[in-house]
């Protein structure tokens, strides 16, 4: 168990390679050898099984004109090369347009809740740096929504945003009065609120976790150090605190964009498969489009513009980050 | 260490917040199932009329949870098996072996975790479906469907943090075994493996936890009989009425072992994160 501790995974890996016969003796025979593959083989067949092969069976069916008539058979679907795309991206079409609105109000969402759920899961963090009584448990009950099933977790907000019998409501009209009449949360522009405000009480824990997780590697005595310098809690925090969760920071924030751009369980669930116009977030834009119309093409192309489009935003955050880092 | 009067307070209020935050909807769904069906089904209140556990009695027969909860047990115990075994083996490869390849598998395996469910929700369907046509193996509406399913979607997470793991365990231990005569499959199954049983515990319960929680997949590719909870537990509003009490109670039921799990295993998670992090 001792082995298992945060520093030492990369003592073993950090040893300078061929640094005993024996051991350099075996890579060199493990090169040769076919090994590796074999082991590799089976993660491998699954991988390309599950999601390479049918990600490129995606982008081909993107090209053909796959309605409700050709579904049972694939050969008779016509290809229409790329006649889905043109007018799933013509923003002139009924079709185009809702695809723009439904993706302006994904980075809208995004935004707001990569934002949120980072400036949460750091404030626990920070707070939860050092030793006090209760700490060990306000960690535990932190982590909680993170490892509830999404489902159990989604309905039970969407009873709180019932109209009539939910704990909104009772709150906000009947305990604090601040509303006169018991607005809805389900449809119309509260929506968006409410499916945000699900979205961060999901994953902020994991900001949480990795932030805290970040923390550890951030070496005490600076802060004594500093402190002795005379600097304040926000001096520390700008100078120590942030700077040493700089390589957290890299791969979380892309980790929560792409899940959060993605997410499709958590307006599947709180709006029960048809999301209101003002939520309308991509992911459940495209299952629409697909399984209500069942146009497997235009469903398909949708699919393939918006991985190209997450694409070229982490390769450019990637390229962006590692710039910066050569600058610093 | 010292802290002012005023970062105490700062300290105070903001994780107050942040905990009535977290536990608010934790508190409405345990104490909705203890309510009887008519405290639901008004105004909201924060105790119950009258306590009662007639909601978890109910719930198993307004819809057949029963099965669901099977189905759910069947899938997510198999594709967590079969995918940390699959992980270890990959795992090894890449922690004990410098081969051709070797970095093109760990991005490309990395990156499957960026793609749109949505986007091979449907050729995946599609070919599940055909290949049933074709060849008679039952993949669509089925648990086997499923089981292969699920387990491709924790393999990365798991390989990449069983990697990590095996990278901790020294690799003087493989060559002592080297030198008694071991191969490498007798060093994996003696050295490695017993010394990395916290990190292969910690990924089979995520494993689970994945499978367990899906929803996409769950949505299309099952019917009536293999349904799993995450699909099943929206059979409890019908078009007049939900019964919110029996959906809290279930919720409750389902949500224990899995919360459980992870929180008795939070720290070998803490640890995998930070040894992937810092690399």
């Amino acid at each position: 168990m001792a082995t298992t501790t945060a520093a030492s995974p990369q003592l073993g890996s950090q040893g300078p390679p061929g640094s005993s016969p024996v051991r350099s003796r075996r890579v060199r025979g493990a090169r040769r050898s076919r090994l590796p593959y074999i082991l590799l083989l089976p993660a491998l067949v699954l991988e390309l099984g599950v999601h390479v092969i049918p990600m490129v069976v995606g982008v081909w069916m993107s090209l053909l004109e796959l309605t409700q008539f050709h579904i049972r058979d694939w050969s008779t679907a016509p290809f229409v090369g790329l006649e889905n795309y043109r007018s799933t991206l013509d923003v002139d079409t009924v079709t185009g347009r809702e695809l723009l609105h439904s993706f302006w109000v994904t980075v809208a969402y995004t935004t707001a809740s990569v934002g949120l759920s980072w400036l949460l899961g750091a404030s626990a963090a920070v707070f939860l740096q050092r030793p006090f009584r209760g700490r060990a448990f306000l960690r535990t009950l932190f982590l909680t929504p993170y490892a509830l099933p999404v489902y159990a977790a989604v309905i039970t907000w969407s009873f709180m945003y019932q109209r009539d019998t939910g704990l909104i409501n009772h709150v906000l009209v009947d305990q604090l009065g601040v509303v006169d009449h018991r607005p809805f949360w389900l449809i119309g522009g509260n929506s968006f609120v409410a499916v945000l405000v699900v979205s961060v009480w999901r994953s902020w824990p994991f900001a949480f976790l990795c932030l805290m997780a970040g923390l550890q590697n951030v070496p005490e005595d600076l802060y004594e150090a500093a402190y002795l310098d005379g600097a304040g809690f926000w001096r520390r925090l700008q100078y120590i605190t942030l700077p040493g969760l700089r390589p957290v920071n890299q791969v979380l924030l892309l980790v929560l964009f792409l899940w959060t751009f993605n997410d499709f369980n958590t307006p599947y669930l709180l709006f029960g498969g048809s999301a209101p116009h003002q939520a309308d977030l991509i992911s459940i834009h495209i299952y629409e489009s697909s399984f209500i119309t069942w146009d497997f093409g235009v469903g398909s192309a949708m699919s393939v513009a918006l991985l190209l489009f997450l694409l070229v935003v982490t390769a450019g955050y990637l390229v962006l980050f590692r710039r910066r880092r050569i600058d610093a | 260490m010292h802290e002012t009067t005023g970062e105490r307070w700062g300290r105070r209020v903001v994780l107050t917040l942040l905990t009535v935050f977290t536990v608010t909807p934790l508190y409405v769904m345990l104490s909705s199932a203890a309510k009887p069906l008519r405290d639901v089904q008004n105004d909201f209140t924060w105790l119950p009329s009258r306590p009662t556990l007639q909601a978890f009695v109910d719930m198993w027969r307004t819809v057949p949870l029963g099965r669901y909860l099977v189905n759910s047990l069947v899938v997510s115990s198999i594709a967590a098996v079969f995918s940390v075994t699959v992980a270890i083996f990959a795992a090894f490869a890449l922690s004990r072996y410098r081969f051709r390849g070797r970095g093109v598998f760990s991005v490309t395996v990395l990156a499957t975790q960026m793609f749109p469910g949505i986007l091979f929700l449907l050729p995946l369907f599609l070919i599940y479906v055909n290949l049933g046509n074709a060849t008679g193996i039952e993949l669509y509406a089925s648990r086997t469907g499923l089981i292969i399913t699920y387990l491709t979607f924790s393999l990365p997470f798991s390989i990449w943090m069983l990697t990590g793991y095996f990278d901790s365990i020294p690799r003087g231990l493989d060559e002592a075994a080297a030198v008694d005569g071991a191969g490498p499959l007798r060093t994996l199954a003696q050295v490695i493996l017993p010394s990395a049983v916290p990190g292969i515990v910690a990924v089979t319960v995520y494993a689970f936890m994945t499978a367990w929680g899906e929803v996409l997949f769950a949505s299309v590719m099952t019917d009536g009989q293999s349904r799993t909870l995450a699909v099943g537990l929206q059979g409890y509003s019908t078009q007049y009425l939900v019964y919110w009490n029996q959906v809290m109670a279930a919720s409750l039921v389902v949500s224990v072992p899995v919360v459980a799990g992870f929180l008795f295993l939070q720290r070998y998670f803490v640890a995998g994160l930070t040894a992937g992090a810092v690399k």
